[in-house]
């Protein structure tokens, strides 16, 4: 069973993101789960949401403590919760910001954690661009997609139009897809690099 | 056909299967998502011939809900926690006439204090109203059972609550095979009602009954809950016949037969007991699971089979009696009278709280060492609790207690995430 934490505020779409990571994963044949952690939701404040993904019924209904993918959709979480809980030494994390993990001031997190498993990717930027609001939770899917390779962008473009349609469904893929082709070139230049 | 949905959406689609004529509702978290699906699916003409009527009470959607059951409509509500015990005198008219409406109940905590999120508390004050109440243990379940929920009510005219966990259950998007019209129309015919208001032949419902035949009509209330015992097991068999899987039935057995403790819960729950189990079985330990899906009636002679050869049984409930302790284990408790077995009530996921692998594996190794007591509450943090009673012993005006223990947590609101 592969688990993704997805956290993110009130309005970037935390919950959404998490169905349609579900959706995608359901289109390639796979058992998913995907659910939010409950509450009074409002704009801005912290949201968590997750999602699993097997080959077999998932049963389980307790909370991800022990991901193995975290998506974070807002960099100002970082200050206030420990997002990294409980990840795996093997898991990946895929990081809205325009820097760098070193320009965050996490270069530490390479020593803790797989360097090439560690993404950012500038999902506000791209969903601005494409869909002209910051709904950053589909960029991060194309990236996360990118960075796992636990679903195809096919299927995160397919998961998109079973959640939207029209100009917006497209935007949405647009942004996934430039997400996604930015963290394989990421992904690349530092393959390269520790060639 | 397999989707991937949230389960709000899966048992609103079930029930525009079921061909309701009259949906009457009042939205309520974690209710909300099922009765605005099937406004939707009414208003684009999705489900054809029914009335979606708005109400402003959830009194006021009982109430319609009797007077279009009462005409003969298969009619549907649902609705959670303070909002059915705002409509509970008309809860028990439901059934004290015989009217099958069905109902969804998306489990939620009652107040005070405040509290949006799932137990099963808000069910389990109705589990004496007459209803016939059935727990769902996932999404495809949850579907399932509210077509088998029209037909049983309809046999039997009674009216049945589908039990789903608020939020765990009904904002969880999972795999659920939707069925099509035409099994659902093989397997559920049209309702026929027993009584009907119908000015062509008028009769009285509903009238004034004294002592000389009170006793007999309430017996008769009681004698249609033992005929469920015979239908639910019927109806979930012939569901299978026509939709290919298990749902519904009165008990559910999981590595039961050679099983010295086994643990006994009702709805979502059960998928994590499950898991729980399985670890603790490739231990070697001898350990099984008993889910409860039907509550109302209560399957004694099932669940005292099901249970017989067990040595200690942990029933683990979201619910409690104040000043008794457990409702389903005082229920299995009666159906296992007389044998030598030791019986444990667990108290968890109150308000929300987490259920977790961990925490089940502590309580069931503490249960099978004879170390837990009869009645315990799982991960109560007991520091906050003598906290706030060392207030009380050292203060009269120790102030309201919910949110001085907030403040002790350092928090001046319900933390959310």
């Amino acid at each position: 069973m592969f688990q993704v934490r997805i956290h993110g505020r009130g309005g970037q779409g935390v919950v959404t993101g998490a169905e349609m990571l579900s959706i995608a994963a359901f289109l390639e044949g796979r058992h998913a789960q995907a659910f939010p952690s409950f509450g009074s939701e409002r704009t801005g404040a912290p949201v968590v949401a997750f999602c699993r993904i097997a080959d077999k019924e998932i049963r389980l209904r307790e909370p991800v403590m022990q991901p193995d993918a975290l998506i974070i959709q807002d960099a100002t979480l970082l200050n206030q919760i420990d997002v990294f809980s409980g990840l795996d030494p093997e898991g990946y994390v895929v990081l809205n910001t325009h820097r760098s993990f070193e320009e965050m001031g996490l270069g530490e997190l390479a020593t803790r954690f797989r360097p090439e498993r560690l993404i950012t990717v500038p999902a506000t930027e791209l969903s601005l661009k494409h869909v002209g609001r910051n709904a950053p939770n589909v960029p991060m899917l194309g990236a996360f997609a990118a960075a796992s390779g636990m679903i195809s962008l096919d299927s995160v473009a397919a998961a998109i139009r079973e959640k939207f349609s029209g100009k917006v469904a497209e935007g949405n893929i647009a942004a996934a897809t430039e997400a996604y082709n930015a963290a394989k070139a990421v992904m690349e230049a530092a393959h390269a690099q520790a060639m | 056909m397999l989707k991937q949905c949230e389960g709000s959406h899966a048992v609103a689609e079930a029930v525009g299967l079921c061909r309701p004529e009259v949906i009457c509702a009042y939205p309520i978290s974690p209710q909300t998502h099922i009765v605005e699906g099937l406004g939707e699916m009414v208003k684009a003409g999705d489900i054809t011939d029914c009335e979606y009527i708005n109400v402003e009470s959830e009194f006021a959607a009982m109430s319609v809900a009797i007077g279009s059951s009462a005409t003969g409509a298969r009619t549907y509500t649902a609705t959670a926690s303070q909002g059915l015990l705002f409509m509970v005198e008309a809860v028990y008219n439901a059934s004290g006439l015989g009217l099958p409406i069905v109902m969804t109940v998306a489990n939620r905590a009652l107040g005070a204090p405040i509290n949006i999120w799932n137990d099963h508390s808000d069910s389990m004050s109705q589990r004496d109203c007459g209803w016939i109440q059935i727990f769902a243990e996932n999404n495809q379940e949850a579907a399932d059972l509210h077509i088998q929920a029209f037909k049983l009510a309809e046999e039997l005219s009674l009216p049945v609550m589908v039990c789903m966990d608020g939020f765990i259950l009904t904002h969880a998007y999972e795999r659920v095979d939707i069925p099509t019209q035409e099994q659902v129309d093989q397997f559920l015919p049209p309702y026929s009602p027993r009584q009907v208001l119908d000015p062509a032949n008028p009769v009285s419902i509903g009238a004034m009954v004294g002592p000389e035949a009170f006793t007999e009509v309430r017996y008769l209330a009681h004698a249609k809950q033992m005929q469920a015992l015979e239908l639910i097991p019927k109806i979930a068999r012939e569901f299978k016949d026509i939709f290919g899987r298990d749902s519904g039935g009165l008990v559910r057995p999981y590595m039961l037969e050679d099983a010295d403790t086994v643990v006994v819960a009702l709805g979502s729950v059960l998928g994590t007991i499950k898991d729980t189990v399985d670890e603790m079985r490739a231990d070697g330990i001898s350990i099984g699971v008993l889910g409860i899906n039907s509550f109302r009636p209560f399957p004694v002679s099932a669940i005292r089979r099901a249970l017989s050869h067990a040595k200690r049984i942990i029933v683990l409930e979201k619910s409690f009696a104040v000043g008794i302790g457990g409702i389903v284990a005082t229920d299995v408790r009666m159906a296992m009278d007389g044998l030598d077995q030791r019986i444990y009530t667990v108290v968890a996921g109150l308000g929300g709280r987490n259920i977790t692998r961990s925490s089940l594996h502590r309580v069931f190794r503490m249960a099978m060492h004879d170390q837990l007591e009869a009645l315990h509450f799982m991960d109560l943090e007991w520091n906050i609790v003598n906290k706030e009673l060392d207030r009380e012993r050292t203060t009269r005006r120790s102030g309201p207690i919910a949110e001085n223990i907030l403040r002790d947590l350092g928090q001046t609101k319900s933390n959310v995430g």
